[in-house]
């Protein structure tokens, strides 16, 4: 049998399954449900038999359309820096509020995608953010939480 | 049935309405001329804007932006022989031939009208078939829910991926499995939960759609080197020759656009097929039907060549929405993420919807036409300077798509661990991406993971556990039996395969 990177991800598949099919088995149900003929934990058994199958005939299959990547050509470093930036989004969004976030966000964003002109990159960060906060709460009336220009009174 | 299309009619042509649906195209045509970004992702950027609306006002937008999506998506593959979507690539076949022959203002208004017309006349087809199709729904019973929802997914992990049916399979299965997180809708039982709050109401449907599609979409772009705007920057505004299309050519178009609009609507409703089989079957029967010496020209820079495609694609995706209105039971990745924004709306898409919702039902059906005469005006005029605007580096492009994934959780929830969620099942779609796993199985699958379990419930509690309620009913076995054939041929094509 040929491994390749998708037999790799099949066999992680079929462990994940053997996971859940265990952890659908652990799933508490009442007694007086434990003999139905369906209870929570009937369609998750199925479908952890279902993954198990799927990925168990894809790993014994013969793989006709192997495919390759070139991991040379990739772009890790930047995708890295982009994911850790949408993280640190993630984590301060709620504290510091949407509008300083967001456009930090979107500051930092353009800046470590190699982005280097400065009025272009604020004008499409803070007024951006701004505008498109007013859409939201003002026109639309959808709730943006933010703590930062509640505590300068600019947002109610 | 004239009462309900009033009721539609008078929805559509509200002002809000008829410019949302504007606003729909535009944006759609926009991110359908983007190679690497198709309806999907259009759709699922616009999901934060629609919680604003009405769910008639929501899908309406939503539809706006697919076709808007698909008729971009001609575009880019006649000027720059780089389809926007999928479901434009035979498009391309004799679109870009046209174009390097100095003709390109022909090919885009050639295109403009196909698509006109294609998505016009499926309407029409639309508005007569829905009502008696939801007619004979209502008969339909748990069982033959049950198997009409494996066989949609069979048919879009079939359809989706060439040569890769077992790893959309796999993706269906993990769409199910994340489904299947949080209470259980009869007896509230938590599951898959690990003790983690955050997980008990489940994963959100908006979520999945963000990370599989827009976001891990921006995530490759960046790994994989790609600019889906460089393209747009060769557009030149000088040569695109004119747009009139002569006698002998509105002829030709005249024979091939009804044909074409059966063939590709009929593939539209069928569940996991679509634009793109629509367009390349279409094509290929047109190549058949023309004489000989049009025959020659396919490939060339065929007036029906261009024609059948474009008209199909366009009556394919009205004819996507059949099996979602009537059934709930959405036959296409892109038909999912609006039913699955209807589910967050609180509406449930089925045989009664007509009956219950009839504003959102007919809205959606009128809203078709009013959106088919704006692409129309859209396309004609001012392509190349919407596919200028285009030439957005993708150092602004990318930040923005992962600024609209995010603030759509953001305003769902206000929970960071929401957004943690998504950035992680992001990163792993994008690294699935790689090695061709395909995405729509799984969104398909998780807005149906639901449902599918609700009527293999009720299935199984009316049969005593007994699973005869397989055989029980003809239609059940005709569905499962169009299953098992799919399953069959996907196996024997794939050990047969050198």
């Amino acid at each position: 049998m040929n491994i390749n990177t998708t037999k790799i991800i099949s066999l992680l598949f079929f462990i994940f399954s053997a996971f859940y099919l265990y952890t659908a088995y652990q799933i508490q149900v009442f007694a007086f449900d434990e003999n139905a003929p369906f209870n929570a934990r009937t369609f998750p058994i199925y479908l952890g038999y279902a993954g198990l199958f799927f990925s168990g005939l894809k790993l014994i299959l013969p793989d006709p359309d192997t495919i390759k990547v070139e991991h040379r050509t990739l772009e890790y470093k930047k995708t890295a820096l982009l994911i850790i930036i949408a993280i640190i989004y993630g984590a301060t969004i709620l504290k510091v509020g949407y509008f300083l976030t967001t456009s930090l966000f979107l500051f930092a964003s353009y800046y470590f995608l190699g982005e280097r002109r400065w009025v272009l990159m604020f004008l499409l960060s803070f007024p951006f953010v701004a505008g498109f906060m007013y859409l939201l709460h003002g026109v639309l009336e959808i709730y943006l939480r933010d703590p930062f220009l509640k505590s300068i009174g600019v947002m109610g | 049935m004239t009462e309900g299309i009033l009721i539609g009619l008078t929805t559509a042509l509200s002002f809000q309405n008829i410019f949302m649906v504007m606003i729909g195209c535009f944006f759609g045509t926009i991110i359908g001329m983007l190679p690497g970004l198709g309806p999907m992702t259009a759709i699922a950027l616009m999901i934060p804007i629609t919680y604003g609306f009405d769910p008639a006002t929501g899908l309406i937008l939503m539809a706006g932006v697919y076709y808007g999506a698909v008729f971009g998506g001609s575009t880019s593959s006649i000027l720059l022989n780089a389809p926007g979507v999928p479901g434009t690539v035979a498009t391309s076949f004799d679109g870009y031939p046209m174009a390097q022959q100095g003709k390109a203002g022909k090919a885009l208004a050639i295109a403009a009208w196909s698509s006109f017309a294609g998505g016009t006349l499926s309407a029409i087809y639309l508005l007569f078939m829905a009502p008696s199709l939801s007619k004979v729904s209502l008969s339909f019973r748990s069982p033959d829910y049950f198997a009409l929802m494996i066989l949609g997914l069979t048919a879009i992990a079939a359809f989706s991926s060439k040569g890769q049916f077992l790893k959309a399979m796999m993706m269906v299965v993990l769409g199910l499995m994340l489904a299947s997180v949080g209470q259980d809708s009869l007896s509230d039982i938590t599951r898959f939960t690990f003790d983690n709050m955050n997980l008990t109401d489940g994963i959100s449907f908006v979520l999945v759609v963000m990370s599989t599609f827009a976001m891990s979409e921006a995530l490759t772009i960046i790994l994989k080197r790609n600019d889906p705007t460089a393209a747009a920057k060769q557009v030149s505004l000088t040569e695109l020759g004119s747009i009139r299309i002569n006698k002998e050519e509105r002829g030709k178009m005249y024979r091939t656009i009804p044909r074409s609009s059966v063939i590709g609507f009929l593939i539209g409703v069928l569940p996991g097929a679509g634009a793109t089989i629509a367009s390349f079957l279409a094509y290929g029967m047109e190549r058949n039907l023309v004489k000989d010496e049009e025959k020659e020209k396919f490939g060339k820079g065929s007036v029906n060549g261009l024609s059948a495609p474009e008209t199909a694609n366009n009556a394919a995706c009205s004819g996507s929405f059949v099996p979602m209105l009537t059934l709930g039971i959405p036959g296409s990745g892109t038909t999912a993420v609006m039913l699955g924004a209807l589910l967050g709306f609180g509406i449930q898409p089925g045989p009664r919807l007509y009956m219950t919702n009839p504003e959102i039902f007919w809205s959606v059906i009128m809203s078709m036409y009013i959106g088919m005469v704006i692409l129309l005006i859209l396309n004609l005029p001012l392509i190349p300077y919407i596919a200028r605007i285009l030439a957005v580096p993708k150092n602004y492009l990318i930040p923005l798509i992962l600024f609209f994934s995010i603030t759509g959780i953001y305003v769902m929830s206000f929970n960071n661990f929401d957004i943690y969620l998504m950035i992680g099942i992001a990163v792993v779609a994008t690294f699935l991406r790689l090695y061709d796993f395909p995405m729509p199985p799984l969104i398909l699958a998780f807005v149906l993971g639901g449902l599918m379990e609700e009527n293999l419930r009720r299935s199984l509690l009316l049969s005593n556990g007994s699973w005869e309620f397989l055989w029980d009913r003809t239609l059940t076995i005709c569905i499962l039996v169009t299953t098992i054939l799919i399953v069959l041929w996907h196996i024997y094509k794939t050990l047969t395969k050198k």
